[in-house]
């Protein structure tokens, strides 16, 4: 078991080994999203296994951290990282979607430990989490509450109810991570329905945004750090990010949103994936 | 009555016996609308648990949930007219132990943020209270944007819910303590107009259980909120007419008492219901399948029809959609014809 806190430089080889997870997982189940598991990879790993305050062994640690991920047809990433964090054990990683698994399509908390939040439904997440802040808050807990959004996503009006709610509340143990990955399930963001400008609007609902590039190590490390120590209100995580990055057949290309890999096609992933992780 | 050897009526107010022939109980008991009840309720609940938390959607001040967030400033949040917002976060507060409760009006707890419910509450099954007033076609004068006719109906759909909707003011501050001390999700429904105070303090209020308020041997009568005073007056009238209706009040819609039903359902040989709701997939339609599985028999329901309501006094409505004491009363005459 890899003893957090993590590095940057080991960080980015436990990426690589969830991102190989996450092919293996989709690959084996012959169905599930690689494109936007891959783009969220680097982040929910900074966050897994450097940021959060966790305990595998206690899931429901009332003092731990909350992780949701609200684009939950993501979920590959987060078994991935749950299992390499030792929340339970890998073989379950090759059950993902089969019936009686405890890793269905969408994620289920009251079935995989340290699953914080059952998702799937989008634009849902961010107010779950707005009502963990405020109980956070309310029970004077130091616990963070750490949210992953999708761009797509961000079309549903309830994540803008949600943004007007943690600025009122002011809730600095909140923090929003919206994957900027430019496509959703159907073709581009920024062309089916646009989002931009989506720092400005951010910050006209009045949250602290940080631009980053997602797949810098180091700057979402560093962003994940700043968003814990800022005090006063929430803080939005701008990462841009590449649609199934690590997988050159996959990057920027709409298909592989919710598209499995044949094993061939699968190989050649786990082999680009490896091959780059080598050479960091 | 009198003719009776025993006497019918079980946990009924003895001054509302009188005004149930003539209908009076309407217009000269006691009222107010169960919202209120609630409203009461949950500042008595949130006083002996601090994990109690009132969520509300800029109707508070129409529920009677402002009081609350008067006499606890910390734990009453506002969440704007932003009803996915508001249950979405409940379930975000209910994962860390607190008891939410989320008021807003039926139609928007049971539709506008309907995903919210089923995906967020009762999916993870999440000890949230979805607190739902102007249920039903109550809100008359508010008119069908606001008239709740399909809420139980949806509620009841949702697999792992609780659906309550108590009869008059004092059995709903009943159904509130229960829900509270209930682990799980529970939808509360309320009435925005006021209805008559018509049941005893000893009133035997369990969740999913269907009580017996006149004994009857010739019909049941099922009803369920504020119709089950209308049934009172409805077996009155019968009664008139040589035909002894039993009423079983129903304040659980989920999960349905299926024994008591049955047992009185195979007693008197066909039954009644009426509910303030659509006749599709409410209390109407959770009884045909009962029956209709177990002991088919006459049968008719009472309830809103294929259609939309519109603004009016409240009382006017019922009468105009079908589903007022005379209403109930013929059709209890034509099913016990059936039998």
């Amino acid at each position: 078991m890899a003893q957090v806190p993590l590095s940057v430089d080991e960080l980015k080889k436990m990426a690589a080994t969830i991102r190989c997870d996450i092919i293996e997982m989709i690959c084996t189940a012959e169905a599930g999203h690689p494109g936007g598991s891959l783009s969220a990879t680097d982040i929910v790993t900074a966050l897994y296994f450097r940021l959060m305050q966790i305990d595998p062994a206690n899931p429901r640690w009332p003092d731990r951290d909350r992780f949701i991920l609200s684009k939950g047809h993501a979920c590959p990433v987060w078994y991935a990282a749950l299992a390499e964090r030792g929340f339970f054990d890998k073989s379950h990683l090759a059950t993902l979607r089969r019936l009686g698994s405890i890793l269905q399509g969408h994620p289920d908390m009251n079935k995989v430990p340290g699953i914080d939040m059952t998702a799937g439904s989008l634009g849902q997440g961010l107010s779950v989490g707005i009502g963990m802040a405020l109980a956070g808050k309310l029970q004077k807990k130091d616990y963070h509450v750490w949210v992953v959004i999708g761009d797509g996503e961000s079309q549903e009006g309830s994540i803008w109810e949600a943004a007007m709610s943690g600025a009122k509340w002011q809730l600095d143990n909140l923090t929003a991570i919206l994957d900027r990955n430019n496509l959703q399930n159907d073709w581009h963001v920024d062309e089916l329905m646009p989002i931009e400008p989506v720092a400005d609007k951010w910050r006209a609902f009045g949250w602290r945004v940080v631009e980053i590039d997602g797949h810098d190590m180091e700057a979402v490390v560093a962003a994940l750090e700043g968003a814990k120590e800022n005090k006063g209100g929430p803080t939005l995580i701008l990462a841009r990010t590449v649609k199934g990055k690590g997988v050159s057949y996959m990057e920027n290309v709409c298909e592989w949103h919710g598209k499995a890999p044949c094993q061939e096609e699968a190989d050649q992933a786990l082999e680009e994936i490896r091959r780059c992780s080598c050479e960091q | 009555m009198n003719n009776n050897q025993t006497f019918p009526y079980r946990y009924v107010r003895p001054e509302v016996l009188p005004l149930l022939s003539s209908g009076e109980v309407f217009t000269r008991a006691d009222k107010a609308p169960t919202r209120a009840s609630f409203a009461e309720a949950v500042i008595d609940i949130g006083g002996r648990n601090p994990k109690v938390v009132v969520l509300d959607a800029d109707v508070s001040k129409s529920i009677g949930t402002n009081k609350f967030a008067a006499e606890y400033p910390d734990r009453a949040f506002n969440f704007g007219i932003a009803e996915q917002n508001m249950f979405a976060a409940a379930a975000g507060m209910a994962t860390t132990g607190l008891i939410p409760f989320a008021c807003t009006y039926a139609v928007f707890a049971s539709m506008r943020a309907l995903d919210m419910v089923r995906n967020a509450i009762h999916y993870p099954g999440l000890n949230v209270k979805i607190a739902a007033s102007h249920s039903g076609i109550t809100p008359g004068p508010d008119g069908v944007t606001h008239q709740g006719q399909e809420d139980l109906s949806i509620m009841r759909s949702i697999a792992n819910s609780t659906v309550i909707a108590p009869a008059d003011p004092d059995t709903t501050t009943l159904a509130i303590h229960a829900a509270a001390a209930y682990q799980g999700p529970v939808y509360l429904s309320f009435t925005r107009d006021p209805v008559p105070k018509i049941f005893t303090a000893d009133y035997p209020f369990e969740i999913g259980k269907a009580v017996t308020v006149r004994e009857g041997r010739d019909v049941t009568i099922i009803a369920m909120r504020d119709l089950t005073a209308h049934a009172l007056v409805a077996a009155e009238r019968l009664a008139a007419k040589k035909i002894d209706a039993r009423v079983i009040d129903c304040p659980t819609l989920k999960p349905l008492d299926t024994e008591s039903i049955l047992a009185a359902a195979r007693e008197t040989g066909a039954v009644v219901t009426a509910e303030n709701n659509v006749i599709f997939g409410g209390l109407g339609s959770a009884v045909a399948e009962l029956l209709v599985e177990n002991e088919p028999m006459p049968m008719q329901r009472i309830g809103v029809q294929d259609t939309f309501a519109e603004s009016g006094p409240y009382l006017d409505l019922l009468d105009k959609y079908g589903l007022s004491a005379p209403h109930i009363a013929a059709a209890a005459e034509s099913v016990v014809k059936r039998k």
